[in-house]
């Protein structure tokens, strides 16, 4: 064997400039390959941290609220979700798994600002949040692919007044000076003239200490909008909240309606004076691998205990993320496919000159005795060594590129995100990649060699000598 | 192999070989008997065209006839299947070219070492052969170059060991001088007859030259695809 690799390296060193372009040819193969992949690892990592930083790994909702919850969450909230939370950190199997468990309350309402000669209203997505669990979420970052946050001062566990806006929704509602936000542009003056107010007969302002009380008072530098809400009763309630600051979202739509307060005020826009719930328990877990056991684990525990709820995950929560990785592993499999085809033709083209040009040679070896298995096993080896060469060239060339890239400190904007992150291209945490393409990419030219050389092998003895 | 003290080292009965030239089809043999005795210098001699190289092709069992028998070392070798006649090639039947038909990529050395890789010969034993036939033919020092770096005599001289490094029971030339000049070529086929002698091998080789005649014991002389003249041998 290393006899037939010596000659067929000899082989195809006859002819060094074809033989180099072929090689080429698959070594650009395997760089594109390689450094796409690492690309399309680095895309999911960084997604992946991102949903996990913001939703966790898992999240348990009471059973219909994944289907219908978004209607009406208050319908949907979890009883005594503190008692399901204890039940959870005391499984055995999962309680070991979990970095942070938070609950958190969704909402929908109307926010409006009416201060300082404001008059603006829009529909929000709310969410009620922890703010010590939001800040410890945010350093996950299993796969190293992202900047450790800073924890964020703006919210604070012993004050339930203050709250977040994304970038849009501060923008509708005219707090771009107040909050003197950068990138933020100032409605207009004169406001398109509407058929009908918008505004409610009953303001938002004068129902806001209405459930309240006079527990949250403003501080003179943040601006204060009122939030309207439908309480699980279908009462309307309406809260005061001081906006520490702006949380911008990837998507428009979001951007435009997000507010993030306070678990508790959230809880008081919603159930008033009643039992005070939770839409969600999440679950936050060390290692992403976990995940299958864990949701496993607390499936089972639900079921144990007759606890009507359900889990879900941050794919299913997010179908974005399985849209990117289907996008792109589809993207990855056509350009394997065009490489693929590539080298194939390429190698095809070269092994079929070789043995045109070598026809002569093939008659003497076989007059000498050598079979026709022997000629066959001749370019195919040519074949794989071209092959191989080609394909660890580009692995060389791929782990440099990867190398450079990463210490060039480049940023990039992921999808569905609000701010640039590190650029990091993930080759050495992928093995099967690069086990995958090299293999791949070599047994496709060794293959490729086997149609010439079957040409090869076919020939006649005298007709092969006769050649000139 | 089935040869006997009786049998010859080659047998050719009524062997003929016709070729499609498009629709026409051209005789190269016809219908040649002859038998060639083991340990002999034999020589078949013809103008171009006339069937040597179609004839020693089938003697070499690189062609099949289109009629007749071809019995080589008492093997009738048209019952051989192609991996069995390789392998009966490997063995028995070593060739020299007119073009030499050296592999470039092997040197010297490996050129000659190359028949007994065939034969599964043990490396150090393949090595010391090979040294050996490579000192018989005077090329010794020559061993570690590559055929590009060799003239056209030492060329030969390289085919001729690698023929013979295997110890075959039959060597086969076809116009082993025609691509050297006459002085080289004479010291060829001084070369050949010299190491025939010393091997004991059976040698047939095919020339042009009537002159060549003279060094050989059997000599076939051969016209149009047909035996005109033979000496030092019996046609069956």
């Amino acid at each position: 064997m290393i006899y037939l690799l010596k000659i067929a390296l000899r082989n195809l060193l006859r002819n060094r400039r074809r033989s180099a372009m072929t090689g080429s040819a698959i070594g650009i193969g395997a760089l594109a390959l390689l450094v796409f992949g690492s690309f399309t690892t680095y895309i999911f990592a960084g997604l992946q941290t991102n949903l996990v930083q913001h939703i966790g790994h898992l999240t348990v909702f009471r059973n219909g609220y994944f289907l219908f919850g978004a209607g009406n969450p208050a319908a949907y909230a979890i009883d005594d979700y503190q008692k399901v939370m204890q039940l959870i950190a005391a499984d055995p199997t999962v309680g070991p798994f979990v970095n942070v468990m938070t609950p958190t309350q969704s909402l929908v309402g109307i926010a409006g600002n009416f201060e300082n000669g404001n008059d603006a209203a829009k529909t929000f997505l709310g969410v009620g949040i922890i703010p010590s669990d939001r800040d410890k979420m945010r350093q996950w970052n299993e796969f190293g692919v992202s900047r450790v946050a800073a924890p964020d001062d703006r919210l604070t566990d012993d004050d339930s007044s203050r709250g977040l806006v994304g970038g849009g929704l501060a923008r509708i509602l005219g707090l771009c000076a107040q909050m003197k936000l950068s990138n933020c542009v100032a409605p207009p003056a004169q406001r398109p003239t509407v058929v009908a107010s918008a505004t409610p007969d009953l303001g938002l302002a004068d129902l806001a200490h209405r459930d309240l009380g006079s527990g949250a008072s403003a501080q003179a530098t943040d601006p204060e909008i009122s939030l309207l809400a439908a309480t699980a009763g279908g009462a309307p309630n309406v809260v005061d909240l001081r906006v520490s600051g702006v949380d911008p979202q990837g998507a428009k739509e979001l951007d435009d309606n997000y507010v993030a307060m306070h678990f508790a005020l959230a809880q008081q826009l919603v159930y008033g004076r009643g039992e005070h719930k939770a839409t969600g328990i999440v679950l936050q877990l060390r290692r992403s691998e976990d995940l299958g056991k864990a949701r496993a684990a607390l499936n089972q525990l639900f079921q144990r205990e007759h606890l009507d709820l359900e889990v879900r995950d941050y794919v299913e929560l997010t179908p974005f993320y399985a849209q990117v990785v289907s996008l792109f592993g589809s993207i990855f499999l056509f350009m394997a496919l065009i490489m693929g085809v590539i080298v194939l033709f390429a190698v095809v083209n070269t092994m079929t000159m070789n043995v045109m040009e070598r026809t002569n040679e093939i008659g003497t070896i076989r007059a000498m005795g050598v079979r026709r298995g022997g000629i066959r096993r001749q370019f195919i080896a040519e074949g794989l060594v071209l092959g191989a060469v080609g394909a660890t060239l580009g692995a060389i060339l791929a782990v440099a590129v990867v190398v450079s890239v990463n210490a060039a400190g480049l940023t990039w904007w992921p999808p569905g995100q609000a701010s640039p992150t590190p650029l990091q291209l993930d080759l050495f945490g992928r093995p099967l990649l690069l086990a995958g393409t090299w293999l791949a990419l070599t047994v496709i030219a060794t293959l490729a060699a086997l149609i010439p050389a079957n040409r090869a092998a076919k020939m006649s003895v005298v007709d092969a000598l006769r050649h000139v | 192999m089935v040869a006997t003290t009786n049998t010859p080292a080659v047998r050719l009965r009524q062997v003929a070989k016709t070729y499609n030239a498009g629709a026409a089809e051209v005789a190269a043999v016809k219908g040649i008997s002859l038998e060639i005795p083991f340990h002999r210098f034999t020589v078949v001699v013809g103008p171009s065209g006339s069937g040597k190289t179609t004839l020693l092709n089938l003697i070499g069992c690189i062609d099949t006839p289109s009629g007749g028998t071809v019995e080589i070392c008492g093997q009738d070798v048209g019952k051989l299947r192609d991996n069995l006649l390789s392998d009966f090639r490997a063995r028995n039947i070593g060739f020299v070219f007119q073009g030499f038909n050296l592999i470039p990529v092997l040197s010297a050395f490996e050129n000659v070492e190359y028949p007994l890789l065939l034969v599964g010969m043990a490396v150090r034993e393949r090595r010391e052969r090979t040294m050996a036939m490579l000192d018989a033919v005077g090329l010794t020092e020559h061993a570690a170059r590559r055929p590009n770096a060799l003239s056209g005599g030492q060329k030969q001289r390289v085919a001729i060991a690698r023929a013979l490094v295997k110890e075959p029971q039959l060597v086969l030339a076809d116009e082993p001088t025609a691509n050297l000049d006459s002085a080289t070529g004479a010291t060829i086929i001084e070369l050949m007859r010299r190491v025939q002698r010393q091997s004991n091998t059976t040698f047939v080789f095919s020339t042009h030259d009537p002159q060549l005649m003279s060094h050989a014991d059997t000599s076939f002389a051969i016209r149009d695809g047909v035996l005109t003249d033979s000496h030092g041998s019996e046609q069956p």
